[in-house]
C-alpha cells in the first residue's frame, strides 16, 4: 500500500491549486479539460471559495484579471479553441503585470478541431497568441505527478514574476489516471504591495492597467518587462535529461510524447543505438543551454511532437542548426506510436532522412 | 510483471469503470499504473476503449497499443483490436454479445458468456465486473486480494450498496 491516489491529471491540477491556495476559479467547460472545472464546482464551494462557470471564455479570463488585480491566486482552465478566446484577456494580464494560473489541455486544431490530445498550439503558448510583446511561463508536464506539481510551481512562479503561467498539458495528461501523491506541497507566498485593495486613505492608490498613451513610458515597461523575462531565462528552465550520458541521437520530446519516446528510446537500447531524451518542463523559458551542449556530443536530433513541427523550430535555434533536426509526429488528434520513434531513431542512426 | 489490458466496447458497457477498478487493485497491490480512457463526444453508445498498465517498472507511455490482454465486448472492438494483441498474450471475449471466433491462434483465448451470466446472477449490468475477475483468474501474476479494497475506492460512497453485486460479479468471473 502506497499514500497514492489515483487521479486523473485534470483533477490533479484542480486539487493541487486548491493545496496551492488558489480559491478562485473561472472557467467554461470544453472537452477534453472539464474535469478541472468539474472538480472546482465540487470543492470549491465546500471550503468558502469561488467557483464561478463563467458566460463565455472571453468573461472568464477577465474575471481572473479582476481577482489578480486584487492581489488573489486565481486560474482558468480550458482547452484550444477556449484559449484562443482568452488570448486578448492573456494580452491584458501581460501589459498589466498581473500574475495568473492559465491552463491549456490542448486538443487537435486548428478551428474546433476534435477532441483527442494535441500539441499543436506550442506556437500559440511560447509565441504569444495575443497581441504585443509577451511572454508566459509555459510548463509541460509529463505525468499526473507533474500535473501536480507544475500547477504549484507555476503559482508561484507567476506571482514571483507578475505574470502567466501556462500550463501546457495535452488530452492525454488531461484524462490519463495514474497514482499521485499531493501530501508535500510547499506553497510559497509573495507580498503584493501593487494590488488593488483599497487604500483605507493610508498610501496612494494602486492601479491594474494596460494602457499607456505615452510611448516612451510604454517602451519602459516593455523593456523593464523584458529583464524579467531574461531573469526569468538564466534562472527557471527545468528540463529532464533521459540517458543523455553517451547518446549519438537526442531526442526531444515534452508531455505524452516524452512519454511515447521513452518507450522507444528503451527499445533501440536493446539494439545497441545509443540514443537519449532531453525533455524541456519549461517550454518557455526553452531549455536552450542543454540542447546547445548536447550538439557538441551527438550527431542528430529528432523532435517528437503530436503537431506539424513547432517545437522544432525552438530545437533548431537552440542548437544554432549544428546539427540535423528531424521531426516524427502526429498531428490533428493522434498519437504517435514507439514503433514510429523507434522508426525515426533508427532512421537517424543510419544517418538517413534528411 | 509487465501488463498492457485494453478493455473495448460500446459506452455505456462500464468499459472504463472497469479499468479503473484494475489500476486501482493494481495501485493497491503495489504496482506501477496508469488508465487512460479513449472514446467519442456521446454518453451512451459510440466506441470506448482502456489503456491500463500494471507494471513492476514505471510506466512509459501510458497508450496500449500492442496488449497483452484484451477483453472484447463487442465484435467491432474484437475485429478492430484482434491483431494488435501481442502472441502468447490473452483475448477475452463476451461470448454473448459476440458470435464469431477469435481467428488468431498463437494467442489465449476465453470466451466467456459474461452478459448471459450477468442476467442470470440477477445484476445484468455488471458484465465487465465478471470479465475483470476471469482476467484476474488468468493473469499469473494477479490475484484476487485486495478486491474489496479495490472496489471500496472505486464505488462512490453513496453507491456503497453496489459493492457486494460487483464482488459478487468478480468472483463469478474469477471461478467460471
Amino acid at each position: 500500500m502506497t499514500d497514492k491516489v489515483l487521479m486523473k491529471g485534470n483533477e490533479a491540477i484542480a486539487e493541487a491549486a486548491i493545496l496551492a491556495g488558489c480559491r478562485f476559479y473561472f472557467g467554461y467547460p470544453i472537452t477534453p479539460q472539464t474535469e478541472v472545472a468539474a472538480y472546482m464546482a465540487k470543492r470549491m464551494p465546500k471550503i468558502g471559495s469561488v467557483f464561478l462557470q463563467a458566460e463565455s471564455e472571453v468573461a472568464a479570463i477577465n474575471m481572473v484579471y479582476g481577482v489578480s488585480a486584487a492581489g488573489k491566486r486565481v486560474m482558468t482552465s480550458s482547452s484550444s479553441p477556449g484559449i484562443s478566446l482568452k488570448s486578448e484577456g492573456l494580452s491584458y494580464l501581460a501589459g498589466s503585470d498581473l500574475p495568473a494560473l492559465v491552463v491549456n489541455v490542448q486538443r487537435g486544431g486548428p478551428g474546433l478541431g476534435g477532441i483527442q490530445p494535441s500539441q499543436s498550439d506550442y506556437f500559440q503558448a511560447t509565441k504569444g497568441g495575443g497581441h504585443g510583446d509577451y511572454k508566459m511561463i509555459v510548463l509541460a508536464p509529463a505525468s499526473v505527478q507533474e500535473m501536480a506539481s507544475l500547477t504549484v510551481k507555476g503559482f508561484d512562479l507567476a506571482d514571483k514574476y507578475r505574470m502567466t503561467s501556462m500550463i501546457l498539458a495535452d488530452g492525454t495528461m488531461g484524462q490519463m489516471m495514474e497514482p499521485v501523491s499531493l501530501e508535500k506541497v510547499e506553497v510559497t507566498s509573495y507580498e503584493k504591495p501593487w494590488a488593488v485593495t483599497g487604500t483605507k486613505c493610508e498610501r496612494k492608490h494602486n492601479i491594474a492597467n494596460s494602457l499607456f498613451l505615452v510611448p516612451e513610458e510604454l517602451e519602459r515597461m516593455n523593456f523593464a518587462r523584458f529583464e524579467r523575462y531574461k531573469a526569468i531565462e538564466e534562472n527557471e528552465v527545468m528540463y529532464e535529461s533521459f540517458m543523455m550520458d553517451d547518446a549519438e541521437i537526442c531526442v526531444v520530446a515534452y508531455g505524452i510524447a516524452a512519454r511515447v519516446s521513452k518507450n522507444a528510446i528503451v527499445e533501440a537500447r536493446k539494439k545497441g543505438i545509443k540514443v537519449g531524451l532531453v525533455r524541456p518542463i519549461t517550454l518557455w523559458p526553452f531549455p536552450k543551454k542543454v540542447l546547445l551542449d548536447a550538439a557538441e556530443k551527438v550527431k542528430s536530433f529528432i523532435s517528437v511532437e503530436l503537431s506539424m513541427g513547432q517545437m522544432i523550430e525552438d530545437i533548431e535555434l537552440a542548437i544554432k542548426c549544428k546539427r540535423p533536426v528531424t521531426l516524427c509526429n502526429r498531428a490533428g488528434g493522434m498519437i504517435p506510436s514507439p514503433k514510429q520513434v523507434l522508426e525515426a531513431i533508427e532512421n537517424a542512426d543510419k544517418g538517413g532522412k534528411e | 510483471m509487465n501488463k498492457q489490458i485494453l478493455i473495448a466496447g460500446f459506452g455505456g458497457q462500464g468499459v472504463l469503470f472497469a479499468g479503473k477498478f484494475l489500476a486501482t487493485k493494481g495501485l493497491i497491490d503495489d504496482k506501477n499504473v496508469s488508465w487512460l480512457p479513449s472514446y467519442g463526444p456521446e454518453m451512451r453508445g459510440g466506441t470506448a476503449n482502456c489503456s491500463v498498465i500494471i507494471s513492476d517498472d514505471p510506466v512509459g507511455s501510458p497508450i496500449v497499443s500492442e496488449p497483452d490482454c484484451l477483453i472484447a465486448m463487442n465484435l467491432p472492438s474484437l475485429r478492430r483490436y484482434e491483431s494488435s494483441v501481442v502472441p502468447g498474450g490473452m483475448i477475452i471475449v463476451d461470448s454473448t454479445l459476440i458470435d464469431e471466433k477469435v481467428e488468431r491462434n498463437d494467442v489465449s483465448v476465453f470466451y466467456v458468456p459474461a452478459t448471459k451470466m450477468a442476467k442470470d446472477e440477477g445484476f445484468a449490468t455488471l458484465a465487465n465486473m465478471i470479465l475483470c475477475g476471469k482476467l484476474i483468474k488468468e493473469i499469473s501474476d494477479m490475484s484476487f486480494e485486495h478486491t474489496t479494497e479495490a472496489l471500496q475506492k472505486v464505488i462512490p460512497a453513496r453507491k456503497a450498496n453496489l459493492l457486494d453485486v460487483n464482488l459478487n460479479a468478480l468472483r463469478v468471473g474469477y471461478d467460471y
